[in-house]
């Protein structure tokens, strides 16, 4: 596997738990510290820490040390790089179905061309199609 | 231009999506089929499509890389399961960047008037592996923890430009 593609796997995994994403929503309005972080839930602060490391990891947050207290902060970079990659799925298929409308213009009007037949419009029968 | 319908529903590893064309069915099915077919639809504009293997039978498999115009490969590949009919196509898939999260895919193929509704279902492993490939693409469906996440990138982002 690639560093990127290994990097971008770590970003998926961090944010597949929805207790990682609120903490991610709470830093997006400034540092905290464990204790803060963990305020809002019911879980434990070993149980914060043990899911900061894994953001730590997937490079979303950094990490510094303040007296005797560690702020975590939001590092956006991965994030964007996550982005770009998942906001592909609509837009991947949108895209290529545009293209396919194309492609089954270009073959339809191929098959008319080699038809041995012309088309109905110009029949040399005469015969009405309606 | 006709719209694509998504609907991926909260709580559940699965994404449907809906498209009608102006052709016979059995033109879509040789352009889902036939890979130089395949590789002058599948995939965004700005990358070639290649294919390395696609072996379209019962137990068969498949392999096709995108690829930027920086050379940047991101490669695809899966299983095809049954035999591959008009009614449909069955297949497994994996996203060789995010190894390990495999969705089994349907293709279905139903013409009506001259035009044909194609139909994609794909169920994946988790609602997490779901959404992992969706997020932020999709109108429709989003879980609370992603409506959160969404807001927190809109924001993230915008500030820092």
């Amino acid at each position: 596997m690639l560093a990127a593609e290994a990097e971008l796997d770590r970003v998926f995994g961090a944010l597949a738990d929805p207790t990682r994403r609120a903490i991610l929503t709470r830093l997006a309005e400034g540092e905290a510290t464990v204790a803060q972080l963990t305020a809002p839930f019911t879980v434990s602060q070993p149980a914060i820490s043990r899911h900061l490391k894994v953001l730590e990891r997937a490079g979303l947050i950094s990490r510094t040390r303040r007296a005797t207290a560690r702020l975590s902060h939001l590092e956006a970079e991965p994030l964007k790089e996550a982005v770009v990659w998942l906001a592909g799925y609509r837009e991947y298929w949108e895209e290529s179905y545009d293209r396919l409308d194309q492609l089954l213009v270009d073959l339809q009007r191929t098959e008319t061309d080699r038809s041995p037949f012309p088309d109905p419009g110009s029949d040399p029968t005469g015969r009405s199609t309606s | 231009m006709t719209e694509m319908k998504v609907a991926a529903e909260p709580g559940v590893p699965q994404i449907l999506t809906e498209r009608e064309f102006e052709a016979p069915r059995e033109l879509l099915f040789r352009a889902f089929t036939e890979p130089d077919l395949l590789t002058q639809w599948l995939g965004p504009r700005q990358y070639t499509m290649k294919v390395d293997r696609f072996d379209l039978r019962d137990g068969g498999t498949y392999r096709y890389l995108h690829i930027g115009d920086d050379g940047t490969e991101h490669a695809f590949h899966g299983v095809f399961h049954g035999e591959a009919t008009l009614d449909g196509i069955v297949q497994t898939f994996e996203y060789e960047g995010w190894a390990g999260h495999v969705s089994l895919d349907t293709v279905t193929f139903e013409e009506r008037d001259g035009t044909t509704v194609v139909r994609t279902n794909s169920v994946f492993q988790s609602v997490e592996d779901r959404d992992g490939m969706v997020q932020s693409g999709m109108a429709d469906g989003m879980t609370e923890g992603y409506d959160r996440l969404e807001e927190l990138l809109n924001t993230t982002l915008k500030s820092r430009h």
